[in-house]
């Protein structure tokens, strides 16, 4: 091999080599991008009240939306969240898992990881409290309130839950009025009380009861009261069920407040 | 373009992590992907290898102060984090095609496989895969620093910090590869003449 040869073979070779560098599969900035959060995929799952729009990343579900419009719910998304949203080949089984079973009316299930960037700390607290409320069950505005130590906070946890970026996952339709009425929601009312009745909370006899006065559940054989749809007040046969107007009633009733459900103490 | 230097990405990334980022990814991810990819071999492996590699520096760019973010030097960083994690993927499942041998008792990463190539670069598959496959041979030192420098295109410091090596080794171990690939390849066209 002469010195030419050493010489174009290595040129060769070295363009040979560069020519080994791999095009990287279109799939990975997207997916990186989705890893991280910066943008969000798209699946439809079978919510209560019909099918529900679910976004979600890497840090967890980031929104929710009804129906099956996914061009529309994606540019609310893009104005709301400032990232993209886009169709997901294949959601990871573990995400629509967890999703599947949170919805599942037959399993107490542990909820998926949400994105809530974008929500302040005291919007957090309010949903947190919101994921406490069992299905089919519901609590009042004041309660959220009360729970966070912040009693006449009452409209400020109506507006953070009219935030909640997450509705039905998060289950803020279940905090109503404390007269019954279901108020607002961010889809309409009338979604909130499909959901409440898919769920089985009756919101018809719920307002019924809050025209009425009727604020809580008692039993005169445990002596305690509780929230209409508390689990321990539907415990109670109609024989021992009492009703108190306000918590002032209840206790001067001799009546102490339940403590699963945690209505007021005093007033009420 | 790729091949560049990014100069006025690390300030840029120091200033707005969440909105460079992208910029970031467009523009290494044909190193992280090749890197990772002639680590364990084949496509699917090496873009999940690919995506953690991207997941990590977010979250390590995330956590540092911004000076030593603007002060960073990107490409060798995202080289080694791409070579750690396709390493210990080895280490956890070796690849399924044949094993060699380094020296080490290592075994080591094998060429991809045809089916595992996009289509588009069917020209010249023989030569190509030759090429994959006497690389593949090479022991560990050689192949990685020949990968870095020749294939993926670093400057030899930057070869010898992803490597941990001083740079006078890293120059030895990819001039020897370099000769061993030509070695091999005039005894392959010796045995077949075109």
């Amino acid at each position: 091999m002469n010195i030419d040869d050493t010489e174009r073979g290595w040129r060769e070779l070295a363009e040979d080599l560069r020519g080994l560098r791999a095009d990287p599969p279109s799939t990975l900035r997207p997916a990186v991008l989705e890893r991280v959060g910066l943008a969000d995929a798209l699946m439809t799952v079978h919510g209560p009240a019909g099918p529900l729009l679910v976004a979600y990343n890497g840090r967890g579900i980031s929104a929710t939306a009804p129906g099956e419009d996914a061009d529309r719910f994606a540019e609310q998304f893009q104005a709301r969240f400032r990232r993209p949203l886009r169709p997901a080949d294949r959601p990871p089984a573990r995400l629509v898992g967890q999703v599947e079973r949170l919805l599942d009316p037959g399993r107490r299930a542990t909820p998926p990881p949400f994105d809530l960037r974008g929500t302040s700390e005291f919007e957090r607290a309010v949903l947190a409290k919101a994921q406490e409320i069992p299905r089919s069950q519901v609590r009042p505005y004041a309660w959220v309130a009360g729970e966070l130590r912040q009693p006449a906070a009452v409209r400020a946890v109506g507006a953070a839950l009219g935030r909640n970026p997450v509705p039905v996952l998060i289950p803020c339709h279940r905090v109503v009025g404390s007269d019954g009425r279901l108020t607002g929601y961010a889809w309409g009312v009338g979604y909130k009380r499909a959901l409440l009745a898919a769920e089985g909370a009756d919101p018809d006899e719920l307002e019924r009861l809050g025209r009425r006065g009727t604020r809580f559940f008692g039993s005169d054989t445990t002596r305690i009261y509780c929230y209409p749809t508390c689990a321990q007040a539907r415990r109670v046969t109609d024989r021992h069920l009492m009703t108190f107007t306000s918590a002032a009633q209840a206790a001067a009733a001799g009546y102490r407040p339940c403590r699963v459900c945690r209505p007021p103490a005093l007033a009420g | 373009m790729d091949d560049n230097h990014h100069p006025e990405l690390p300030a840029r990334l120091a200033r707005d992590l969440d909105g460079s980022f992208e910029a970031l990814v467009v523009a290494y991810q044909r190193l992280v992907f090749g890197l990772a990819l002639r680590v364990v071999g084949n496509r699917a492996d090496a873009e999940e290898i690919a995506q953690d590699t991207f997941e990590r520096a977010y979250w390590a760019l995330a956590g540092y102060p911004a000076e030593r973010v603007a002060a960073m030097a990107l490409r060798p960083w995202l080289a080694t984090i791409a070579r750690n994690l396709a390493r210990n993927r080895l280490r956890r499942r070796p690849p399924p095609a044949r094993p060699l041998e380094d020296g080490h008792g290592q075994p080591l990463a094998v060429a991809a496989p045809a089916a595992a190539e996009p289509a588009q670069v069917a020209e010249r598959r023989s030569d190509r895969e030759l090429l994959v496959e006497l690389l593949a041979g090479l022991p560990r030192g050689q192949r990685e620093a020949v990968v870095l420098r020749h294939v993926e295109g670093l400057a030899y410091a930057e070869v010898a910090e992803v490597l941990g090596r001083p740079v006078g080794t890293v120059k030895t171990h990819a001039h020897r590869g370099v000769r061993q690939l030509r070695v091999e390849l005039e005894a392959r066209k010796e045995r077949t003449p075109r």
